[in-house]
C-alpha cells in the first residue's frame, strides 16, 4: 500500500465518521423544512435547535446568538459588511490586522470602496498583533475592529481579549475570525469579550459548506441574504439541515475531545519542529515559538521555493501547503510572512504543516526522515545555494 | 497599441487578477502584448511584480478612476 501522509488540515479536513453518521438520516429520512408546521418540520427544527446548542457550547455562547451560514467566508462577510454597514452612524473606519485571511482582506477592500477608511494594524516578527499600534489606529470614528483568533498559516495566537477590550474602550465592535482556532484552543466569547466570531464547520471535522457567526445579543448586523427571515432574519434561506446537524455534532465532539487531542497534537508538532530543524541546516520556524496552534508548524528553508518542495514531497506521499490558498494559486509570497518582516525570497521557501486527527508519530518520523533528501536535492539545483551547503 | 489579447479582471479581488494574468501570459507567444484591466486597489503593484518576476516588460499603465490598465509584453 502506498504511503499517504496528509498534513494539510488547515486547507481541508476529513469529516469525522461519527459526524457523517449523524448527518445521514437528514438527507433521506428526515427531510422536512424547519419552517413547516407538521411532524417532519418539527423534527428538522429540533435538529437545528440541538446543533445550535452544541455550537454555542463550544464557545460559551447562548444558542440564540448563533447564526448558521455557508462557511467562514460568508460569516466574515456578514460580520464585516453587515457589522460596518448596520452601525455606520457610529463612524466610517474599520481596523484589521495585517495577517488576516484573504476573505477578511478582500471584504475590507470592498468596505473601502463603499467609503470606509480601512487601517491595517501591523504584527511583530512572530506574527503577534501590536497592541500599541492598535491603540493608535482605533479612534472614536472606528466602527469595527477585526483580528483573527489564530493565524492558520503560521499558527500564531492573538491577544484577542486585550484587543477586544481596547476596541470597546472606544465603543467599537470587535470581530474575531476563529476559523483556525476553534476546536484547537478553548474559546469563550464571554471571557474574550468579542461581539462577533466566525466559525467554520470543516475546521472542526464537520462538512464543508457550513459555518456559523456568533452575534452577541444586542449587536446589530445588516442582513446580506434577504428572504424568508431564517436565522433571526440575519441570514435568510431554508437551512442546510444535514450540514448544520454535521456542524453541531462536530462542535460537540470538538468540545469533548479538544483537550486530549490538542495535547496529543502539540506533542507531535513539537517533535516535528525539533526533528525538521535538527535535520536540515538553515531551516527556521516561522511564527511564535510557543504561542501557536497545537497543530501548526511553519518552517522556512533557505535557498529553495516552497512549491518545489511541495511537489517533491507529494511524490513521497506527503501533502503540505506553502501558505495561504492565495499564495498557492499565484505563486506569490504569503502576505502573512511578509507582514512578519520576511523578505520575498525568504517567504517563498516556507512549508506549512497542519496536523490532524489521522496523523501519528510514525508519520511525523517519516516526514523528518524524508525531508532532508528533498531539501538537499533542491538546494543542489538552486543558484542561490552557497558552496558549503552543496 | 493593439494588444494581442485583452483580459478584463475588473470586479475581481486578489488573487484572481494575478492568477488570470499569469494563465493568459502562459498561453501567449514571446513578444506578444497582453492588455489587462483590474480595479483591486493592489492590482497594479501585484501585476507589476508578477511581470518583473517572470521577466516580462510593462509597456505602459493607464488609469481611469479605480480601474487600471496595464500592457505587458511577454
Amino acid at each position: 500500500m502506498s504511503i499517504r501522509v496528509y498534513m494539510d488540515h488547515g486547507a481541508g479536513r476529513p469529516v469525522d465518521p461519527r459526524v457523517l453518521e449523524a448527518m445521514k438520516p437528514y438527507f433521506t429520512e428526515h427531510v422536512g423544512n424547519p419552517a413547516s408546521f407538521h411532524s417532519e418540520g418539527f423534527k428538522a427544527l429540533e435538529a437545528l435547535k440541538e446543533a445550535r446548542s452544541s455550537v454555542a457550547e463550544l464557545i460559551n455562547a447562548d444558542p440564540s446568538e448563533i447564526v448558521f451560514t455557508s462557511g467562514a467566508t460568508e460569516s466574515n462577510n456578514l460580520a464585516l459588511l453587515g457589522g460596518a454597514l448596520r452601525n455606520r452612524k457610529k463612524g466610517s473606519k474599520v481596523v484589521r490586522s495585517a495577517v488576516e485571511h484573504i476573505s477578511v482582506i478582500n471584504i475590507c477592500k470592498e468596505l473601502s470602496r463603499m467609503g470606509f477608511e480601512v487601517a491595517e494594524c501591523p504584527v511583530d516578527e512572530a506574527g503577534v498583533l501590536d497592541l500599541k499600534e492598535l491603540e493608535k489606529h482605533v479612534d472614536d470614528d472606528t466602527v469595527l475592529v477585526t483580528v483573527m483568533a489564530a493565524n492558520g498559516e503560521i499558527g500564531t495566537l492573538q491577544p484577542i481579549r486585550e484587543a477586544a477590550e481596547l476596541a470597546h474602550s472606544r465603543g467599537t465592535l470587535f470581530h474575531t475570525d476563529a476559523t483556525a482556532a476553534a476546536g484547537q484552543v478553548p474559546l469563550d466569547v464571554k471571557e474574550l469579550g468579542v461581539d462577533l466570531m466566525t466559525l467554520s464547520s470543516n475546521d472542526v471535522y464537520g462538512p464543508k459548506g457550513v459555518g456559523a457567526l456568533y452575534v452577541k445579543k444586542g449587536v446589530r448586523v445588516k442582513p446580506h441574504m434577504i428572504g424568508g427571515g431564517q436565522e433571526n432574519g440575519i441570514r435568510s434561506g431554508t437551512e442546510n439541515v444535514p450540514g448544520i446537524v454535521g456542524m453541531g455534532e462536530a462542535a460537540r465532539l470538538a468540545k469533548a475531545e479538544m483537550e486530549a487531542e490538542s495535547t496529543r497534537l502539540a506533542a507531535l508538532r513539537d517533535r516535528l519542529i525539533e526533528g525538521v530543524l535538527a535535520a536540515n541546516p538553515e531551516s527556521y520556524l516561522n511564527g511564535h515559538p510557543t504561542e501557536r496552534l497545537p497543530n501548526n508548524a511553519n518552517i522556512r528553508f533557505s535557498y529553495i521555493e516552497g512549491e518545489a518542495l511541495i511537489l517533491s514531497l507529494d511524490d513521497l506521499g506527503i501533502q503540505l501547503s506553502t501558505g495561504s490558498a492565495c499564495a498557492a494559486k499565484t505563486l506569490e509570497p504569503s502576505h502573512t510572512l511578509l507582514a512578519c518582516g520576511l523578505k520575498h525570497e525568504e517567504a517563498h521557501g516556507s512549508l506549512v504543516f497542519t496536523l490532524g486527527k489521522n496523523n501519528n508519530r510514525n508519520q511525523v518520523e517519516y516526514v523528518i526522515q524524508e525531508l532532508p533528501g528533498v531539501v538537499e536535492r533542491l538546494r543542489a539545483m538552486s543558484p542561490l545555494t552557497p558552496e558549503e551547503l552543496r | 497599441m493593439e494588444p494581442d489579447k485583452v483580459l478584463d479582471c475588473t470586479g475581481l479581488y486578489c488573487p484572481e487578477p494575478i492568477f488570470r494574468t499569469r494563465m493568459a501570459l502562459d498561453e501567449m507567444e514571446k513578444g506578444q502584448v497582453l492588455e489587462v484591466s483590474a480595479d483591486d486597489p493592489v492590482a497594479e503593484a501585484d501585476l507589476r511584480r508578477l511581470a518583473e518576476r517572470m521577466g516580462y516588460e510593462v509597456l505602459g499603465v493607464t488609469r481611469d478612476g479605480d480601474e487600471v490598465t496595464l500592457h505587458i509584453k511577454k
